[in-house]
């Protein structure tokens, strides 16, 4: 589904990514693991065709991001804040996105009905900009904003964080349901081993901007990423 | 801890947005302000002959006492709307070991030497000292401004005290209004009274220190109220506006650009600076009233077709040199979305488009000034729309300057970098120079029909324009992202 091929990125004289080859086949959950400064959010952000690679590049579904944008129609993303439209209701966010993705409004409200569990009354009809919604509010609202039009491909980074404890197992079991009832590609990022490791079949740890781990979830690799991390 | 907080004032100032702008705009503000200084400077050094020769038979002293007390009442009313305490840039120090009541006294302490303190000052301490020079008692003169100077403080916290309540307001501006109507009638002899009480100062300077007494209980009623307030669910606390949702529905019939366009209308409704220029581009409407008006300008047709520019351009203008800086914010999400760039253009050129042309139906009053004046708007409200919406959407592909919509309209430059300065040029000198030569070496009617036939020729080849403007910003794409991203 996704391949990165041979991807750098140099910014003056400093490398902070430096990528041979990673190649993600269609319907598997991809995890990112890597301290601060390890170039995740560069990598996703080169995913998107948002930052362009000093070389390499990346081939969606046969679609190479920095040449065409026909893979904008089947990859949703939430990356950080900046995603959001501040001056927004959710509501009205929503179905910003849905038009852009040819839902029509009834589309839209049905689709954010399935997820009234996850939002815990927190986003529907709270009158509020998202811009004044809490952290982990806004992060719920990007999250399933990214969800939204049937994508194949989804991107979110740090998902987890500043999500309360509920929504981290709920969101846990939509990022399992993604990937078991159907095809789509999953790729997050985290701080949090123990999240990646439940959700993610395969884990590639970045250092500086190198892969220097690509495994196979098992049973011992939250063991295994946990003596790499406690250096 | 003073050394600390003046260190982080300085910082704080230095490090403003303000000062993190191109050589140029500095410059330009500098001048700005030199101007103002100077302004005030002189009528404060001046202000003393030019009542003496304009009321010769009165005291100049006396006659700036008898105005003081509308000075304070006008004041009040000015700072309730203007002036709040700048208590959020104590949040990050209230977990620190820093007493509460140092805290409150750093606030407190900070807002007497605020700008609104200053600037009267340009004024009072010229005069005060021209009086000296003329001879008036210099220990009554050195009384009375320091009697000023505590009345400002008074005033100042005064202000705060009453900050939260509208029935202030009202009844401050009832008062003003009533001191005004008791003094017109004759009924009451307001200035009289309040020339008396500053008059007396002047005449025995130890007056003065009851104003010592005034300020003093006023700062700690204040400090006393904010003492009790300074916490995050209190004083020190973001407002948060209900969201309200109108129906936006009839925008649908636009078929594609119809999300774009509903977002447009919210962007520019529910963000302050944008409210600005959205409601500013009505009071452009009222600017040819000062060109149309004058005797001097009925000789300078390019200046009359500057005016006419104006008086439909003012949204056009305003808005769209900042295309895309407004939506700076979510830049990196529109990229990410699948849409075809050009509707993003389209919703803008819509939006330029439907507002020049209400305000065209607007200005129709304005054949009150007779139908050359009429036709001049005319041929302006079609170069506005055909030449100058496109020419801006081309403009603002070299915006590189992030907007925070947070921050409020007036005086604000974010955003603004040489760019705006250079698209004047095409914008509005094209226009009045084309105007000038046909108006004065062909004659007729040239002048309109050459300024609106720029603007049809433009509409006629509108595709071709958003073809080129369109590759234009897909081609500076990610420099945009990286810019937008950017603190501003």
């Amino acid at each position: 589904m996704i391949t990165i091929d041979t991807i750098t990125k140099k910014y003056g004289k400093t490398e902070v990514l430096n990528i041979a080859s990673i190649e993600i086949p269609t319907g598997q959950s991809f995890g990112l693991v890597g301290n601060n400064g390890a170039g995740k959010t560069t990598l996703f952000n080169i995913l998107l065709d948002l930052i362009r690679p000093t070389t390499g590049g990346v081939t969606s579904n046969n679609i190479v991001v920095s040449k065409s944008e026909a893979w904008k129609n089947f990859t949703g993303s939430f990356i950080d804040e900046s995603f959001l439209i501040g001056y927004l209701t959710a509501e009205e966010y929503f179905q910003f996105v849905g038009d852009l993705r040819g839902m029509n409004v009834a589309e839209v409200t049905a689709f954010i009905g399935e997820f009234e569990d996850f939002f815990n009354d927190e986003i529907i009809g709270k009158k509020k900009y998202l811009r004044d919604l809490s952290k982990g509010n806004q992060k719920k609202a990007g999250i399933v904003a990214a969800l939204m039009g049937n994508p194949e491909v989804v991107i979110l980074d740090e998902p987890f964080a500043n999500l309360d404890p509920t929504t981290q197992i709920r969101l846990k079991q939509v990022i399992k349901n993604l990937t078991a009832n159907s095809n789509i590609t999953v790729l997050i990022s985290s701080h949090d081993l123990t999240h990646v490791t439940e959700v993610c079949e395969r884990i590639v740890v970045l250092d500086k901007g190198i892969v220097v781990k690509d495994i196979s979830t098992s049973a011992a690799t939250l063991k295994e990423l946990e003596l790499y991390f406690s250096i | 801890m003073i050394s600390h907080f003046l260190k982080l004032e300085w910082k704080q100032f230095f490090r403003s947005s303000h000062w993190q702008k191109g050589i140029a705009l500095k410059i330009i503000m500098g001048i700005f302000m030199l101007y103002f200084m100077v302004l005030f400077l002189g009528i404060g050094v001046g202000g003393y002959y030019i009542l003496k020769k304009v009321y010769p038979a009165l005291d100049p002293l006396q006659l700036v006492n008898s105005y003081l007390l509308y000075v304070v009442l006008g004041e009040l009313v000015f700072r309730y709307l203007m002036q709040t305490l700048p208590v959020m840039n104590i949040k990050p120090l209230l977990i620190l070991p820093i007493k509460r009541s140092t805290l409150v006294h750093y606030v407190l302490g900070k807002s007497a030497i605020s700008f609104f303190n200053i600037v009267s000052l340009f004024f009072y301490i010229p005069f005060a000292v021209v009086l000296i020079i003329e001879g008036y008692d210099a220990s009554g003169v050195l009384g009375w401004l320091l009697a000023i100077i505590l009345m400002t403080q008074s005033v100042n916290f005064l202000n705060f005290l009453i900050n939260k309540s509208t029935s202030a307001l009202g009844s401050i501006v009832s008062l003003l209004l009533a001191t005004i109507g008791l003094q017109k009638f004759g009924i009451f002899n307001i200035t009289g009274f309040g020339g008396q009480v500053f008059d007396a100062v002047y005449a025995n300077p130890m007056y003065s220190l009851l104003g010592f007494v005034i300020a003093g209980v006023l700062y700690s009623l204040n400090y006393k109220q904010l003492k009790r307030l300074v916490y995050l669910d209190e004083a020190v606390s973001q407002k948060v506006k209900e969201a309200t949702s109108v129906d936006l529905s009839f925008a649908n019939r636009l078929g594609d650009v119809a999300p774009f366009i509903k977002n447009d209308i919210r962007l520019i409704w529910r963000n302050k600076r944008t409210k600005t220029v959205f409601l500013m581009s009505f009071l452009f409407l009222l600017y040819g009233l000062f060109f149309f008006t004058q005797e001097t300008y009925k000789d300078m047709p390019a200046m009359l077709m500057f005016a006419a520019l104006f008086i439909t351009g003012g949204f056009t203008l305003n808005y769209g040199q900042f295309i895309p800086a407004w939506d700076s914010a979510h830049y990196k999400m529109l990229m990410s979305q699948s849409f075809k760039y050009r509707k993003f253009l389209d919703s803008k050129w819509i939006l330029m488009v439907v507002m020049t042309s209400i305000l065209y139906l607007l200005s129709f009053p304005y054949l009150y000034f007779g139908y050359n004046i009429f036709l001049m708007i005319t041929a302006g409200a079609i170069f506005n729309i055909g030449f100058n919406s496109l020419f801006l959407l081309y403009a603002g592909s070299f915006n590189r300057k992030k907007i925070d919509l947070n921050k409020s309209g007036f005086g604000n430059t974010q955003g603004t970098s040489a760019t705006q300065f250079l698209i004047i040029i095409p914008l509005m000198l094209l226009p009045m120079l084309l105007f000038w030569v046909f108006n004065k070496f062909v004659g007729y009617n040239s002048g309109f029909i050459v300024v609106a036939s720029v603007g049809i020729i433009s509409l006629l080849f509108k595709k071709y324009a958003m073809n080129f403007i369109e590759k234009k910003y897909i081609k500076d794409k990610y420099v945009m992202i990286n810019a937008f991203g950017k603190e501003a």
